[in-house]
C-alpha cells in the first residue's frame, strides 16, 4: 500500500467513526465523575455519575437535589428516567 | 459495550422487595416496597404510600397522604427511583 493510500484510509477512518460518536464519547469521559443533571422542570442533581444508556436514564451516587440553587434533599443512589434530563454536565 | 459497565436499571433491580422512593410527575412521591418492574419504569409497589404536593389559599405548601396496598405506576410519570434509607 502506498503512502497516499494509507493517508486517504487514515482519514476515512478518522473522519466518520469520531464524528458519530462525540456524544457517546463524552459520556464515557464524564462517567464516574462528577456531574449536574438538569430535568426540564428544572431541578438539578450533582452527583458522581455511575451509568447511563441509550435512553439516558442516569444513575448517581452521593446525589443532592437543588431547586433554584437551593439545597432541597441529598440521596445516596438515585436512578433518573432519561426522558426528563434536559443536560448532563461535567463539574 | 467495551468494557462490562452496568446500566442504570440494575440500580432498580437491586431495590426489588425493597422500599423505595419514587419521585413522580404532577408533584407526587411515592414510597412502597418494589414488587416488579420493567424496562418502562413501570413499577408495582405493594403497601404504598403517596405523597401529594399542592398550596393552599395562602399559598403554603400542603401535602396529603393515600395509601394503597398494591398500586401500578405506569413508567412514563416516574421522574426518579431511590433507597428511602439514602436520604
Amino acid at each position: 500500500m502506498s503512502e497516499v493510500e494509507q493517508q486517504q484510509n487514515q482519514s476515512q477512518d478518522q473522519q466518520k467513526p469520531i464524528e458519530i460518536s462525540a456524544p457517546s464519547k463524552f459520556i464515557d469521559e464524564i462517567t464516574r465523575s462528577k456531574v449536574i443533571v438538569k430535568l426540564y422542570s428544572g431541578e438539578e442533581y450533582h452527583g458522581l455519575l455511575d451509568s447511563i444508556d441509550g435512553y439516558m436514564n442516569i444513575t448517581l451516587e452521593e446525589t443532592k437535589e437543588f431547586i433554584n440553587n437551593k439545597l432541597i434533599k441529598s440521596y445516596g443512589d438515585v436512578f433518573i428516567r432519561g426522558n426528563n434530563v434536559l443536560y448532563i454536565s461535567n463539574v | 459495550m467495551s468494557e462490562s459497565k452496568s446500566e442504570p436499571l440494575d440500580l432498580v433491580r437491586l431495590l426489588l422487595d425493597e422500599k423505595i422512593h419514587v419521585k413522580l410527575r404532577g408533584a407526587r412521591e411515592l414510597s412502597g416496597k418494589l414488587q416488579a418492574y420493567d424496562s418502562h419504569c413501570n413499577l408495582v409497589l405493594s403497601d404504598a404510600v403517596e405523597t401529594i404536593y399542592d398550596t393552599n389559599e395562602n399559598n403554603e405548601l400542603i401535602s396529603r397522604n393515600k395509601t394503597s396496598e398494591i398500586l401500578f405506576v405506569r413508567g412514563d410519570s416516574v421522574i426518579l427511583v431511590s433507597s428511602p434509607s439514602d436520604e
